[in-house]
């Protein structure tokens, strides 16, 4: 533990550089501010490896600007003195050692890591699917309750200290899921499964984001992540199994109506598969896989004008009128 | 030897180009062809500079609305594949084209058509993207057009078909020219010229052409199936018809990689002549860096992988190309000792293309290093797709082989066009754009570490990503304003320049034996070489070799290794065939995009320019007599 604990001091260091330049939210989507045992040790070899080829980048600039001094001075010669190259031969030989050392501490250092991301492997974990679509996240837990599929999307939730394993998949095109502060990006290709670790041990707000493009809208594919203590975590996955409160009012029905072969609403007639779950929608952080802050405000513009918030999304302005779209985002902004 | 008057006026006639338009159209002059692929593809990086400028002015504010996303990813889509396709690659294979014959004394390429060819083709590649740009067809999926993003079901319509065709139009343009190259290279050398006397520039043409005959095959034929996935729905990229995505990756980056290597490779031949000419001493580890180049050539066709490390492919095979990947430092190492080496051990003269060697060597290295982070197959996976590696290939590229392209220009300047460029306005370029590029392009490496992906068209504010970006975009406006300072100084200085004479610099290498600019037949006698650097040795009284025709194009054809003369060897002349054949050939490729019988239907007209081409040239020119050697 020991160890960890200095592992932990050691990358807060360059993690608060840019951190103190840059103000508040910066950190939440970094490998300088690791926060599971997989992104601290991608986040040490960063290090070893930026030390190393630090190194030998002032050594190089350091022989060049010596060697233009040196040349410089003998271009005032009238003539060339008699060239012998047999010191340089044996720089050249001493070079090739400095550099076949310097990589093969890089190459051990890399493989250590890699070994270091697969050490979790072993472990009894939880299951997670992550799903990608264009251009939103399909998030399903495995209730260790009941053994069933809990549905919901677009914000991940870890619990502290327990392994995670994450089972990433393609709906469409190929995404990448990179939460950078948890671990490394891992492909979600179409056809294939990847699985990927995660340990946190560190409590918090992490945002993750697509890493391969994929169209239109990648630039808005988001993912909200939330470590808790495994209290939290437990009531929090017990929450989401339920189904939606009944609500009061016209909205349930006009959202059963306009939206729900998309969007699915558990204990409700919604039940469409092209979007989103949003049985505990107002729970989330934000709307539409990070393009907006969950807000009143910002729910009801993107009720009502999609296409422009997010230009190619897959989601229709739907045509309702003002006191209709009033019922649905506080339908919406009650599900809780 | 002096060569009288008659000798040079009855060669002159044999070579000179037909006047006048028609004489534009058919000349088989490699010079000429060179100066337009130049011309063509200096024009396409303005145009490609300006999108990048106008993306960086999208990203220095969150959330800006300058551009949409849609326009966004076709800027860099469009900046990425011009810059890879038709910049770079063909940028160095004009060098090759304009240097190779004048640096071995010949008369012409081994195949003086097909370098005609190339070029038509080329520039067929250059309009299909660029006047499908002007009609709103434009590709927008990124240089690498990855499926299922890029197959029939998600990307309908013609842009994709018009990527992955661009790509077909470079490509086979490129397998022609690196055949011409190698050809020539291989068989062309002068009497004396072995294997081992060989400069570096030369090695590295040759290198770099024989990797892009042996990886530009992979990428047509993965941008053909893309195309056949799209037309006659085939499944090779879609998993639920059996195919696979990752099939795609695999080969596109087979060719991906050497790729980047074809375009540093003769960067390498540049910076060795330069190093080796203003440090007035012969370049020291010529077959280090020799031997050097070779294993980068032969390694990089082991390490494709590394762009694919966050795939999910078995984590032994990502060691294994992690190893490999790493390993390229060695020999890339190496070669920068040895220039170093040969600047320490050398009286250093700093003129202007001195000056970009440095440049290179000081950026170029940082593009090196961060290429070994990225190598890793666990520190790639927080890097690969994010602005580090934005930073990483631009370092490499620009850094690595614009550099010395700009140093090789300045270089070679007054060899084509007899006169010099401005040593001051030179430096103001070099401070410009060397300083610009670094200080647009270092803060991206933090901005990535920072967590900023790749190919976002926006970013949320609060990221702390809001200051870096503004200085890159800072940076990038000043390195385009040092790359108009670079040409406008070349265009003043084409009528205003100090006149330069044959070998302005003292160079070492046979192409300063021929006037400037060279006249059509480059040389009047076949030199004689006795070691690696002859005009140095031997001086203006290089030995020579008479007996090639003067009233019909001839040209020697010496032996492999040890480059004995063989036999003289009939050199074409200007035709309209190459330009013929390049338009059937371009309206087989174009109508291919609409429908599956272009292929069919365009053969035809293929067949008959290819006819009309290769159609005996009867009678034989009367040859006189081969006078005696030496």
């Amino acid at each position: 533990m020991a160890w960890s604990a200095m592992k932990r001091r050691i990358a807060l260091v360059p993690g608060a550089v840019p951190a103190a330049l840059t103000g508040a939210c910066a950190g939440i989507q970094s490998p300088l501010a690791p926060a599971s045992d997989q992104a601290f040790a991608l986040h040490d070899l960063l290090i070893l490896m930026t030390a190393v080829c630090g190194l030998i980048y002032l050594l190089v600039i350091a022989g060049l600007v010596w060697s233009v001094l040196r040349a410089r001075q003998h271009a005032k010669r009238a003539a060339a003195a008699p060239v012998d190259d047999s010191a340089l031969d044996r720089s050249l030989i001493a070079s090739a050692v400095i550099i076949v050392t310097g990589l093969t501490v890089l190459i051990f250092g890399s493989f250590l890591a890699d070994r270091a991301l697969l050490a979790a492997r072993a472990e009894k974990a939880m299951m997670v699917r992550v799903t990608g679509h264009q251009w939103w996240w399909r998030i399903e837990y495995r209730n260790p309750a009941t053994g069933r599929w809990v549905e919901t999307a677009n914000e991940l939730h870890l619990p502290l200290g327990r392994t995670t394993r994450v089972e990433l998949a393609s709906n469409d095109v190929i995404h990448s899921f990179w939460v950078p502060n948890v671990s490394g990006k891992i492909d979600m290709i179409p056809g294939r499964r990847n699985m990927l670790d995660l340990t946190p041990r560190r409590s918090g707000w992490f945002r993750g984001a697509c890493a391969e493009f994929c169209g239109a809208q990648h630039a808005h594919m988001a993912l909200d992540v939330r470590v808790d203590d495994p209290v939290a975590f437990d009531a929090w996955l017990a929450g989401q199994a339920e189904a939606a409160r009944k609500a009061q009012g016209p909205g349930e029905a006009l959202f059963g109506l306009h939206c729900g072969s998309c969007h699915a609403v558990r204990g409700t007639p919604a039940n469409g598969r092209a979007g989103p779950d949003l049985t505990h929608f107002a729970a989330r952080r934000s709307i539409a896989a990070g393009t907006l802050p969950m807000t009143r405000g910002a729910l009801q513009g993107w009720i009502a004008q999609p296409q422009a918030l997010k230009p190619g999304t897959a989601m229709p302005a739907v045509p309702l009128r003002p006191a209709e779209a009033d019922a649905v985002a506080s339908y919406l902004a009650a599900l809780r | 030897m002096i060569p009288d008057r008659a000798h040079l006026d009855r060669l002159d006639r044999s070579w000179r180009d037909p006047p006048g338009f028609w004489g534009f159209l058919t000349t088989v002059d490699h010079k000429r062809i060179a100066a337009r692929y130049i011309v063509t593809a200096l024009f396409l990086m303005f145009l490609a500079g300006m999108l990048a400028l106008d993306m960086r002015w999208q990203l220095s504010v969150p959330e800006n609305t300058r551009m949409g996303p849609q326009l966004y990813n076709e800027s860099f889509s469009l900046h990425g594949s011009t810059m890879l396709f038709l910049v770079s690659v063909p940028l160095m294979e004009a060098m090759a084209f304009w240097l190779v014959p004048l640096m071995l004394g010949a008369r012409n390429m081994a195949f003086p058509r097909l370098g005609a060819f190339s070029f038509w083709l080329y520039f067929g590649g250059v309009l299909c993207l660029w006047i499908a740009h002007a009609a709103d067809i434009t590709p927008d999926l990124g240089w690498f057009e990855y499926p299922p993003l890029s197959g029939p079901a998600y990307s309908p319509g013609h842009r994709a078909d018009i990527w992955a065709q661009m790509i077909t139009f470079t490509e086979v343009a490129a397998l022609a020219a690196s055949v011409n190259v190698a050809a020539t290279i291989l068989k062309m050398r002068p009497p004396g010229m072995t294997l081992a006397r060989m400069p570096v520039f030369l090695w590295a043409m040759l290198i770099a052409s024989i990797m892009t005959i042996l990886s530009m095959p992979a990428v047509m034929l993965v941008t053909s199936m893309l195309i056949a996935d799209r037309l006659v729905s085939t499944h090779f990229f879609s998993p639920a018809g059996g195919g696979d995505a990752l099939l795609f990756q695999h080969l596109f980056w087979f060719f991906g990689h050497p790729e980047v290597y074809i375009i540093f490779v003769p960067a390498t031949g540049f910076v060795s002549s330069i190093v080796e000419t203003f440090s007035r001493r012969k370049l020291f580890g010529h077959s280090a860096i020799v031997l050097s180049m070779m294993s980068i050539g032969a390694l990089a066709f082991g390490l494709w992988v590394h762009h694919m490390f966050a795939v999910g492919l078995p984590r032994l095979g990502n060691d294994f190309y992690t190893a490999a990947s790493m390993a390229i430092a060695l020999p890339a190492g190496l070669q920068i000792f040895c220039w170093i080496a040969t600047v320490w051990s050398g009286r250093l003269r700093l003129a202007t293309p001195m000056l970009w060697v440095l440049g290179f060597v000081a950026t170029f290295v940082i593009g090196g290093l961060s290429g070994v982070m990225t190598a890793s197959a666990a520190l790639d996976l927080q890097l690969t797709d994010t602005y580090f590696v934005v930073a990483h290939l631009h370092y490499v590229l620009i850094g690595g082989a614009m550099f010395p392209l700009f140093g090789a220009f300045a270089y070679w300047y007054p060899k084509a066009t007899g006169r010099l460029m401005s040593e001051r306005w030179g430096s103001i370029a070099f401070i410009g754009i060397v300083g610009g590029f670094n200080l647009g392009f270092m803060p991206m490496h933090f901005l990535g570490l920072m967590g900023m992906p790749r190919r976002v068209y926006t970013y949320p504010p609060g990221m702390g990503w809001e200051t870096l970006n503004q200085i890159a975009t800072l940076g990038s406006a000043v390195a385009i304003l040092g790359g108009l300072v670079f040409v406008a100084n070349a265009l003043w200085s084409y009528r205003h320049g100090q006149p330069a004479g044959s070998d302005p610099w003292g160079g070492s290498t046979l192409e300063w034996a021929s006037p400037s600019p060279p006249p059509a037949f480059n040389i009047a006698y076949t030199p004689v070489v006795r070691s690696l650097t002859p005009m140095w040795d031997e001086g203006p009284g290089l030995p020579a070799m008479d007996g090639l025709g003067l009233d019909r194009r001839e040209v020697l054809i010496t032996s492999v290794t040890a480059a004995v003369p063989l036999y003289r060897q009939k050199s074409a002349g200007p035709s309209i065939w190459p330009l013929a054949s390049s338009l059937a050939v371009s309206a087989m490729f174009i109508g291919s995009i609409f429908t599956p019988w272009a292929i069919a239907i365009g053969a035809a007209p293929i067949a008959a320019t290819l006819t009309g081409w290769f159609w005996p040239d009867r009678p034989r020119a009367g040859s006189d007599a081969p006078s005696a050697g030496a």
